[in-house]
């Protein structure tokens, strides 16, 4: 992925303009997971909490960027698509890591990055292991880092199963945001997913271990709840097994006060060793877990944009920089200098609000110019993150799908293109990957693109568009699709 | 009496080594090793081995 990498940390920030034209000229970042609310749809003490948290915010995803330190590896439970031995350094999903760090390692590393990458804003504990059960070096790590990063969110994901035990610690620690993995509410669908638990120095296996989880699953999401933390809640969607249930984790956990739902398809492959890869079971397809996220309307808000990243992965969500800032890689001595993070800050500040403005502008342009009732359109969108038209297409390895309709336009979902271990694909075979990709789109809007794959696609019914290079997504995307509508676009609009 | 851990199949997840009672397990040349003269198969503390009872691979803490 390394053409999809920002290099704004290399780059001398001195001002917005400079910021401004320097992503012009490469590019800025990619995107990735959350609500796409903004300020003006949650009370202000929570868009505080999110604004800057790529996960949580839709719309942040955009801006910041995660780490992710690896320092927990211990876990407390069996799951059937987890497979402890399992690591490769090509493979982007949940819980798998190259290498694994001590709390002092990772702290060095997160100054490392934090003065390369001055989008970080989050750091995370996510795996392999479980955060809350191998706790003592999660609180270690955190405590290290914040001494360095005062202002940097601390995150952590876990089954739940320990976590009502530190509770309090994390109060202490000013952590705001917890993702349970949350599979099921009935333990008898428990028993297909956790062969067993180990709880107060048992191992417990069959309903009485997903009994146990269940109930204190429930009580981390109730004590959280009370304490203003916020909580995402992930879901392993599982064909056949938990995929129907999972509509009534998503009422549950909405009405015990999640902020977020996270439903993420299964993955599932005989390599990978899982019970669920060895003995077949699949995972889902897009139109599934489409339909079940559609069933999911009135519940708890669902993340759109999770890019289901590895347990090390370092950068914006849709792209993965980790394999740059391998403890190899970490000087033994390092000194955080904030400078970088401080003026990107500020230029996110002012690029956001400008953002949202011309959004706003184009919403009231197309409500003028298109009847309420005009049918919806999906619009494929290469964006290396910024909220911008930015990318080249064929550096894309994903794209951002966005639907407008006269109300405004909003994100669905992203595609991605690059299916791991493609290498040795070529250009043709790559090219027919994104024509699938892009199945049930017929427009595409990037900041440039070549004769060939545009005569291509067009052969394959899509029509790619580089006119809107640069501009805002929104502005871009209503632009096109007033035009659709009959509408011509301004002069100001295609400038 | 004692359990050893079996190298290949450990993941190197440290779980042993904060569950056992006896502080028996312990980190070296990258990989966890349990004292024989510090275990002693949990017998006074639990009903099971600890290690084995938390260890995620089949046959990893057996017998020494």
């Amino acid at each position: 992925m390394t053409e999809n990498v920002i290099s704004l940390g290399g780059l001398q920030v001195t001002s917005r303009d400079a910021l401004s034209k320097a992503m012009e000229s490469s590019g800025c970042e990619s995107s990735a997971c959350g609500t796409s609310d903004g300020p003006a749809d949650m009370a202000p003490e929570v868009w505080e909490k999110v604004k800057d948290h790529p996960c949580y915010s839709e719309e942040a995803h955009h801006y910041f960027a995660r780490m992710h330190v690896a320092v927990a590896p211990a876990c407390n439970i069996q799951c059937n698509y987890c497979n402890r031995k399992y690591d490769c350094a090509n493979e982007s999903r949940p819980g798998v890591v190259s290498e694994r760090l001590t709390p002092d390692g990772a702290a060095r590393k997160v100054i490392a990055v934090a003065n390369e990458i001055p989008q970080l804003s989050v750091l995370g504990i996510a795996g392999p292991g479980d955060s809350a059960y191998d706790w003592r070096k999660t609180k270690a790590t955190f405590q290290q880092v914040v001494q360095d990063l005062p202002d940097i969110k601390l995150c952590l994901s876990t089954n739940g199963l320990a976590l009502p035990d530190h509770v309090d610690e994390l109060m202490d620690m000013n952590i705001d945001h917890v993702t349970l993995t949350i599979n099921m509410i009935d333990p008898e669908i428990g028993t297909k997913i956790y062969p067993w638990i180990f709880y107060d120095h048992r191992r417990i296996e069959g309903l009485e271990a997903s009994q146990i989880l269940h109930e204190r699953q429930m009580q981390s999401l109730d004590m959280l709840s009370e304490r203003g933390i916020l909580v995402k809640v992930n879901s392993v969607m599982i064909p056949g097994i938990n995929d129907k249930h999972l509509l009534e984790v998503n009422k549950e956990v909405k009405k015990r006060g999640a902020f977020l739902h996270n439903i993420m398809p299964l993955i599932s492959d005989p390599a990978h060793g899982t019970v669920f890869g060895l003995n077949g079971q699949r995972g889902p397809t897009a139109a599934e877990l489409k339909e079940l996220q559609d069933a999911c309307a009135g519940g708890a808000n669902l993340m759109k944009h999770c890019r289901q990243c590895r347990a090390d992965a370092v950068g914006l969500l849709g792209e993965d920089r980790g394999q740059e800032f391998t403890m190899d890689q970490v000087p033994e001595q390092v000194t955080y200098d904030p400078s970088k993070r401080e003026a990107y800050r500020e230029w996110v500040a002012e690029e956001r609000g400008e953002r949202r403005a011309a959004a706003q502008e184009a919403r009231t342009e197309t409500a003028a110019a298109v009847t309420s009732d005009a049918d919806a359109m999906l619009i494929a969108v290469a964006t290396k993150g910024g909220g911008r038209i930015n990318q080249h297409f064929g550096h894309a390895t994903e794209f951002q799908i966005f639907e407008v309709d006269a109300q405004g336009v909003r994100f669905v979902t992203h595609r991605r293109c690059d299916n791991y271990c493609v290498g040795g694909y070529g250009e043709e075979d790559k090219l027919e990957l994104v024509i699938k990709t892009l199945e049930g789109i017929d427009t595409i809007l990037c900041a440039k693109i070549g004769d060939c794959p545009r005569e291509d696609l067009a052969a394959a019914g899509i029509e790619a568009i580089q006119d809107y290079a640069y501009d805002y997504i929104e502005t871009a995307v209503s632009a096109v699709y007033r035009a659709r509508m009959g509408q011509p676009a301004t002069e100001a609009e295609i400038a | 009496m004692a359990l050893k851990i079996v190298v290949e199949n450990c993941t190197v997840c440290g779980a042993c080594e904060f569950e056992c009672p006896n502080a028996a397990i312990t980190f070296a040349d990258d990989t966890y090793v349990i004292d024989p003269d510090l275990c002693t198969e949990c017998k006074g503390h639990y009903d099971t081995p600890q290690c084995v009872a938390v260890c995620p691979v089949p046959e990893t803490c057996v017998p020494a």
